[in-house]
């Protein structure tokens, strides 16, 4: 190992994997469940939340052993912390920082609030936003998301 | 092949086309047997007698059939299959789909489902595409839609017909003027939308503020259900029944116009007035209904 990672023992360093960084503070939980890592998870992972940041004030740091995120996986990760970077490592390095980009639509991530929205419903489908100026808005109903987000990930 | 499921993703032009041709056809000129050896699957999940009727009606003038659902509690939506299915397998008895269903964005899911093209006769609180056409037709018999003004008088709130045809309008540079009981104004997000394309919305306490300088007055209906108590109605009510009187000082090609069916909202003394057009606008279902068949079929 070369460079001491900057958050020692709260974040121990990991070999291979994934850490997202500059996550909003306290939405480090939402981030995990909107990658389907979920209570049950053989993921080998920690979590340090309302930690303090230079730039955020309080941030959350997300970290993912050996497994790397796929672009998708990352703009999903838009949705709630549209400020993380994430940091791909290999060998106890940074390899790769990808800093996340909002889609422009994004699918199966959202369950639409709209109780009567087809999406809802027991059909093959699944849910489908298209991120637009003012939210989020269901390619179903029609129905616009503008705050809260996190409240309504699947 | 093309689907219409709402009124949003007619392009302008083919809005104006659509009408062109329900004009045309109002005059006699189509062809009786154009359709002839096509086949309308009518998917009504929800009772609906005019949207139907005028579906039924529009393809047998153009010379098609039409197959029907049936009971819904003798079928297999009742053993729980869903939508997605009985679109896969109805798309292969029928040429085109015409679909009424309780859930919001069912056309949509149905167009993901169909090899033919669907047609959206409403979709829950949502998009009722042919309803607006009649309405943007109506209007368009008695005067061009281009900067005309256009009051909305009732529940704008949860209106769906009122919040497709102000959308639709709002591509013709028109004025709103709205006049609506407390807590039954359009909803913020529409507002926006429509400040957004550059229309001017005016908002109204009392119709008698604005009913001399309208061009349009459309009238919908302000259900029971949103008032705690029947009186709560009733009073709302009655201050938003258009009468004669409400219509002496109309300017001469005033029209005014209901999505049916009525309850109170428009006294009956007014259907002998020249500017009543809710039943012409209902018989308008047929050839809008008949140029969107030869839309999707031809
Ligand atoms: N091997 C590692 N194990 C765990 N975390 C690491 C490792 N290497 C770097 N990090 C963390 O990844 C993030 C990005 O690292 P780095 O590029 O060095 O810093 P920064 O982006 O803050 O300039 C930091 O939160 C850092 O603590
Ligand atoms: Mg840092
Ligand atoms: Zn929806």
């Amino acid at each position: 190992m070369k460079r001491k990672p900057e958050e020692g023992l709260l974040i121990s360093p990991i070999r291979n994997g994934t850490v997202i960084d500059h996550i909003d503070g306290g939405e480090g939980l939402s981030v995990l469940r909107i990658l389907g890592i979920t209570g049950r998870t053989t993921e080998e992972l920690s979590v340090a939340t309302n930690v303090g940041s230079r730039q955020m004030g309080k941030k959350d740091i997300v970290k993912i052993e050996n497994r790397e995120l796929l672009k998708e996986e990352v703009d999903r990760i838009s949705l709630i912390a549209p400020k993380a970077s994430i940091n791909i490592i290999r060998e106890y390095q940074v390899k790769e920082k990808i800093g996340v980009e909002i889609p422009s639509e994004v699918i199966g991530v959202i369950k639409c609030p709209n109780p009567g929205c087809i999406s809802n419903a027991n059909e093959p489908i699944q849910s489908s936003f298209a991120c637009q100026k003012r939210g989020y808005r269901c390619r179903y109903c029609d129905t616009l998301i503008t705050r809260d987000i996190a409240a309504y990930i699947i | 092949m093309r689907h219409i499921i709402s009124i949003n993703e007619v392009s302008t032009e083919e809005i104006d086309d659509i009408l062109d041709r329900a004009s045309a056809i109002e005059e006699g000129a189509y062809d009786p047997d154009l359709l002839n050896g096509k086949i309308l699957a009518n998917l009504f999940f929800e009772p609906s007698t005019r949207t139907q009727m005028s579906f039924v009606s529009a393809m047998f003038r153009l010379g098609g059939k039409v197959i029907n659902l049936g009971s819904i509690e003798a079928s297999s939506i009742a053993k729980g299959e869903t939508l997605a299915d009985t679109i896969r397998v109805v798309s292969g008895y029928a040429d085109a789909i015409v679909l009424r269903h309780p859930k919001e964005g069912a056309a949509r899911l149905a167009s993901e489902f169909s090899d033919v093209p669907v047609i959206n006769a409403g979709d829950g609180a949502g998009q009722h595409p042919s309803q607006t056409l009649l309405d943007l037709f109506t209007i368009r018999q008695s005067f061009p839609l281009n900067g005309i003004n256009v009051g909305f008088l009732g529940d704008l709130r949860y209106g769906r017909t009122a919040h497709s045809l102000a959308t639709a309008l709002s591509r013709y540079g028109v004025i709103i003027h709205t006049i609506t009981p407390p807590g039954l104004e359009l909803p913020p997000s529409l507002t926006h939308d429509l400040l957004d394309t550059g229309t001017k919305i005016v908002v109204h306490e009392h119709l008698e503020d604005i009913i001399a300088d309208l061009d349009v007055l459309y009238v919908t209906r302000i259900q029971r259900e949103r008032f705690p108590d029947p009186g709560a109605y009733a009073s709302v009510a009655s201050g938003y029944r258009v009468t004669p009187e409400m219509l002496a000082d109309v300017s001469d090609r005033f029209i005014l116009m209901h999505p049916l069916p009525r309850v109170d909202e428009i006294d009956p003394q007014v259907d002998s007035m020249p500017c009543a057009r809710y039943f012409e606008q209902a018989r308008n279902g047929v050839p809008i209904r008949m140029a969107m068949l030869q839309k999707v079929l031809v």
